[in-house]
């Protein structure tokens, strides 16, 4: 009974349908779950919305049509105009996070981007990803990266160990960063909650209140760590094809 | 914490990985091409419009220009059919009045030379006028008849004394 109101309850995976493919556990979980609510909403809202293909944009079809232009943009003004293939990866990002966020802030649902695997899977992928693309774009050159240009020769040993390290931490700070976010965010919710009901009906408007602004402050941060994740994205990629330094 | 439970982790990397892809290509296929689709025909439509309205702007001015050009030949033209006809006019004027000055002069001639017709045929009068009435005066005043000669020299005497 403890365990089931305790503010990380929510967190837990639940296997709704058990598979086994062999030995490895592909359940199909609560996660799993709204990973598919997750894509299948997104897909619905930018075909649905654009079904009009109007050439005066109504509601709907203005915010399919800004989310697009939103990330087309983040990419010319961060990697450039040879950031336009990575277009589509980076759009599935912002948009497989933001609405894995946004889906959280219902009452009820699993919030997918709370698992740090998850969050560390994806963050994995673009950091992978963007070493890839370096090391094919510029072969050896790719490893003057760690190297700062304009350097005193003493100070590129302690320089170049920091910049490696800090090469390496990016996956770990990307992923890190939205899951503590939602982790937080959805933890204290969930405490404040458990306080408006303990604290009864003469002191409980006050941690209620507080959720009701908490609850704004959450749906912030659903869109702010969408773009964050997706503009360190960027940043990476743009550091990888560009050796800027 | 729940999310640390390593028995957890490969359901989730497998349904993440398929969701992902599936994402993917629902994105790159579908959405990305049918969004960018509308907004580059809107551009076109924007770009297409804006030149169409340069197009007529152009138009618009020509015209004006033409108009403007039409307009001033016009006025030009009737200013000289103005002026021509003003100075037709002024001639005719300095025509009739000339003929209406000698016209004049002429009547002026005329009635000079009838005045002095008169006043010679009145002056002419009034001395045998003058004579007669001295005469008469003369018989009744002093009972004396005076010759006619003798008043006639004494008339013209008094008048060019009075002259």
């Amino acid at each position: 009974m403890a365990a089931e109101h305790s503010p990380l309850a929510q967190f837990e995976i639940k296997r709704l349908i058990p598979m086994d493919v062999g030995g490895l556990d592909v359940s199909f979980t609560n996660a799993s779950l709204f990973m598919v609510i997750a894509i299948a909403a997104i897909t619905l809202f930018l075909t649905w919305s654009m079904r009009g293909r109007a050439m005066v944009p109504g509601r709907m079809q203005s915010m399919a049509e800004i989310s697009y232009e939103f990330i087309a943009n983040m990419i010319k003004d961060n990697v450039g105009s040879d950031g336009r293939k990575y277009f589509p990866f980076i759009f599935t990002l912002f948009m497989f996070v933001l609405f894995c966020n946004l889906l959280g802030m219902i009452p009820y649902t699993f919030t997918v981007t709370s698992q740090i695997i998850v969050t560390f899977a994806l963050a994995a992928v673009v950091f992978v990803g963007v070493t890839i693309i370096g090391i094919i774009r510029h072969g050896f050159k790719f490893l003057t990266f760690f190297v700062p240009s304009g350097v005193p020769f003493v100070l590129l040993i302690i320089l170049v160990p920091i910049e490696i390290i800090s090469y390496f931490v990016r996956p770990i700070s990307l992923s890190v960063r939205l899951f503590a976010n939602m982790l937080a965010g959805h933890t204290l919710l969930k405490v404040f909650g458990g306080f408006v009901v303990s604290l009864g009906i003469y002191l409980g408007w006050l941690p209620l209140g507080f959720i009701v602004v908490l609850t704004g402050l959450e749906f912030l941060v659903a869109f702010l760590q969408a773009y964050v994740f997706a503009i360190l994205s960027c940043l990476y990629l743009n550091d990888a094809l560009h050796l800027h330094h | 914490m729940p999310q640390l439970n390593i028995a957890d982790f490969p359901p989730q990397l497998v349904w993440l990985a398929i969701t992902f892809v599936i994402l993917y290509f629902l994105m790159a296929k579908v959405a990305i091409p049918g969004i960018s689709e509308v907004l580059e025909s809107r551009q076109n439509r924007i770009s297409s419009d804006l030149e169409e309205a340069r197009r007529l702007s152009e138009d618009a001015d020509k015209a004006k220009a033409d108009y403007e050009q039409a307009l001033a030949e016009a006025r030009a033209k009737a200013h000289g059919i103005v002026s021509e006809l003003k100075a037709s006019m002024a001639k005719e004027q300095e025509a009739s009045k000339a003929e209406l000055d000698a016209e004049l002069a002429k009547k002026a001639k005329a009635a000079e030379a009838s005045i002095r017709e008169a006043k010679e045929t009145a002056l002419s009068h009034v001395r045998e006028i003058a004579a007669e009435t001295a005469k008469s005066a003369v018989t009744k005043l002093v009972a004396i008849d005076v010759s006619d000669k003798d008043v006639e020299a004494a008339v013209a005497g008094s008048m060019k004394g009075e002259a």
